[in-house]
């Protein structure tokens, strides 16, 4: 309790919050550029403040005090509301997620349930900008970021679902406490792949990037939206990409408890999962600088075919295990094991359409 | 009348194709190319391209022109490609001339114009990896390496784009004293940076599930539409002018030609790739044969006049074959002057590989054709 009334903590817990988001969101995207321009053999921002650190809030001033334009045959409510539709539903989720031990809104029993229903939700912002803007980039990619998102929410719920059968709990806070001697990352390695996969989907970068693919798409469902609505979408997408890090942080990596214990001091707890978080937006950016996109059949089929399966696969073993009661190793056993399956199936299918074989060289000249 | 006994279906859904303009401003397209696609969902059922947004007259313009200032405008035809494309022109007026070319200016030539190719195909290869969704980092790796051999071209040319680099019978003004020591340099960074690029983007996955088997071609298919170049050697005929009929000294050096076999867009991107390694050889063979010696013929007039005639030369550009028609009718001015882009072939043959892929297939498909536009509309 930070303040005796309950209204009142609530109020100043989701200030803190509100407060931190924005700034870690101009923060993170100079760390991005930083990150990818190093990748890239470039400097990245460099200009604005010492090492371009001040890039980020300039860009928000420029981003707020642009012209906001809608095209005129745009579908006027359907445009405008678009960006709140996406931003909303994932702040809203931030309300059940914790920080650390204290650092949290509400600590919801169904805190894990409630997350992935709220940033869910998302999904249909997509759909109305992609309608909404009367552009047919934006109706391409509109109708892309349906299918990829709604496909990819099915094996990321399901991962998260394997996670809470083995807590027996939905409260993140008690996963995290079940967490205290082995993450849960050493009993499920294919849930940790498939939610990190699922996860990136989520989040459409690359490789996953189809929805808003820069050189077929134009952006997609965000091709006609300029200034402040067209950070609201940068916005949700940077806290969706902090969202997914700090739960895939907690219920894989063991959150602020393993492997400090849970007595450490609220500074070593944040400086934990600050690290643990930090691990899978890294991740995520080096991803982004290394990996060509996909095509949506091949990405669709990546879901359905191997994700999907995989991920039943892990909640009957984890149903076998748990219902027969045998020893907590088998589950790393058959979780490694079904993981090595599922990344050789995945290479396989990658070396099936296709091997390099060496070029022919011919040294008599032309056969014309 | 005829009658139409087929029953009618109500569908429950009408569906529409709608058509999607790329073009021709689009990140994908490469200039000002402009295409119509008409879409069902994400499949290309039609495909119209339109050209023309570049057309600057490159064709007639240097019949106004005596023969050494027609050559600024074969830069600007391929401008990826410009010592090339000047060295076509050139050869095309010392045979109409009868001109003898110093050994040294050939050898420059030769250096040049394979140091071009490469900076050309590293440009399609950066290009390349952001059509697919490299975020850029084949971009930097490629332009790293293309930026070492512009600033080369720029310590002889004094300039980065638009070189005006070769005369009829030699070349403008001898190279620096550096120039064996600064060469091998940028080869050397070549090197290392074909090595990274493909380390990045030939043995990833995504790239091999992406690009193989799309757009196959065969070779008969290849030879109708007039496809040339790396266009036409990943389908697997070795034909490279190159050594077809070797112009100016190719004949001297030791080199192969690389072929695909399929055809498809991974085929031509290795063939680029490998295509880069030769240059690399090349490049060094001439460097240990290059003679001292002049570099312009001797008795060149102020004002060069060719005897009346006509002739077709033609050359081994990146993209392919690039020739030049020219018909003198003895004046000072080239009488007709005509331009073969190997880069308007290539794109003909848009249409048919792209109709039925996806959409996301037919930015790979234009991307391989490694289009400039300048010299698809001159």
């Amino acid at each position: 309790m930070i303040a005796g009334n309950a209204w009142v903590d609530a109020l100043v817990r989701m200030g803190i919050i509100g407060a931190l988001v924005p700034v870690s969101v101009i923060v993170l995207t100079w760390v991005e550029r930083k990150v990818i321009g190093r990748m890239q053999m470039r400097l990245g921002p460099m200009r604005v403040g010492p090492y371009g650190t001040l890039q980020g809030f300039a860009d928000t001033i420029k981003l707020l005090t642009k012209e906001d334009v809608r095209p005129q045959t745009a579908d006027r409510w359907t445009f405008e509301l678009a960006p709140f539709v996406i931003v909303v539903p994932t702040l809203m989720a931030l309300v059940s997620l914790p920080f650390t031990a204290d650092l949290f809104v509400r600590n919801l029993t169904l805190g894990l349930f409630y997350i992935v229903a709220v940033s869910g939700l998302s999904i249909v912002g997509f759909v109305m900008a992609g309608w909404g803007s009367d552009n047919k980039y934006a109706l391409i990619g509109g109708i892309r970021a349906a299918a990829q998102l709604i496909s990819y929410e099915i094996p990321l719920v399901m991962a998260v679902l394997a996670i809470a059968m083995i807590g027996q709990t939905l409260n993140l806070s008690e996963i995290v406490a079940k967490q205290h001697n082995v993450p849960y990352i050493a009993y499920q390695p294919l849930t940790f792949i498939i939610f990190t996969i699922a996860g990136l989907a989520e989040l459409y970068r690359q490789p996953f990037d189809i929805p808003v693919a820069e050189s077929e798409v134009v952006g997609g469902p965000f091709v006609e939206y300029s200034g402040i609505r067209w950070s609201m979408f940068q916005l949700g997408e940077f806290v969706n990409l902090v969202l997914i890090s700090i739960l895939g942080s907690l219920i894989f990596l063991g959150g602020w408890r393993w492997p400090i214990g849970g007595d450490a001091p609220v500074i070593a707890q944040f400086a934990l999962m600050f690290v643990k978080a930090s691990v899978f937006i890294l991740f995520f950016m080096w991803m982004r600088a290394s990996l060509p996109r996909l095509r949506i059949d091949q990405l669709m089929a990546y879901c359905w075919q191997l994700l999907l399966p995989f991920a039943f696969l892990q909640i009957v073993i984890n149903g076998l295990v748990l219902v027969y009661d045998w020893p907590s190793v088998l589950l790393t056993v058959f979780s490694t094991i079904a993981a090595a399956a599922a990344i050789w199936l995945t290479y396989r299918v990658a070396q099936q359409s296709g091997v390099r074989y060496q070029p022919g060289f011919d040294r008599v000249g032309s056969v014309l | 009348m005829a009658t139409d006994y087929r029953v009618p279906v109500e569908p429950e859904m009408e569906t529409l194709d709608i058509n999607v303009n790329v073009g021709p401003q689009h990140p994908a397209t490469h200039g000002v190319f402009r295409m119509i696609l008409t879409v069902d969902g994400e499949l290309v059922k039609d495909l119209d391209p339109v050209i023309g947004y570049m057309h600057r007259g490159n064709e007639k313009l240097p019949e106004n022109c005596d023969y050494r200032q027609a050559i600024g405008y074969h830069d600007r035809t391929d401008y990826l490609a410009q010592f090339n494309t000047e060295h076509c022109f050139v050869q095309a007026v010392e045979k109409l001339g009868n001109l003898p070319v110093p050994e040294r200016a050939e050898y420059i030539r030769v250096i040049l114009a394979e140091m071009n190719r490469m900076s050309s195909h590293l440009m399609f290869l950066g290009a390349f990896g952001t059509d697919i969704g490299l975020f850029g980092t084949s971009f930097m790796y490629a332009f790293r390496d293309r930026e070492t051999i512009q600033d080369f071209f720029e310590e002889i040319t004094g300039e980065r784009m638009m070189y005006n680099y070769f005369r009829p019978g030699g070349v403008a003004w001898d190279v620096p004293e550096n120039f064996e020591a600064r060469c091998e340099q940028v080869l050397a960074k070549v090197k290392r940076g074909l090595e990274d690029i493909d380390g990045l983007m030939m043995e990833n996955e995504v790239v091999l599930a992406r690009c193989r088997g799309l757009s196959t071609v065969s070779p008969e298919d290849a030879i109708n539409w007039g496809l040339s170049g790396p266009m036409l050697r990943a389908t697997g005929l070795a034909h490279d002018l190159r050594r077809a009929e070797p112009y100016s000294i190719y004949d001297r050096f030791e080199f192969d030609i690389p072929t695909g076999r399929q055809g498809d867009v991974y085929d031509r991107i290795v063939v680029r790739l490998e295509e880069m390694k030769q240059s690399v050889r090349i490049v060094e063979q001439a460097l240990e044969q290059m003679p001292d010696g002049p570099i312009m013929a001797e008795g060149m007039k102020r004002i060069l006049r060719v005897p009346a005639g006509e002739i077709y030369m033609r050359v081994e550009s990146p993209r392919g074959e690039y020739g030049v028609y020219v018909v003198s009718n003895g004046s000072d001015k080239p009488y007709r002057h005509k331009v073969r882009g190997a880069s308007f072939s290539n794109l003909s043959a848009l249409r048919a590989m792209s109709v039925g892929r996806y959409v996301a297939d037919v930015i790979l498909i234009l991307g391989s054709i490694d289009i400039v536009l300048c010299e698809v509309d001159r």
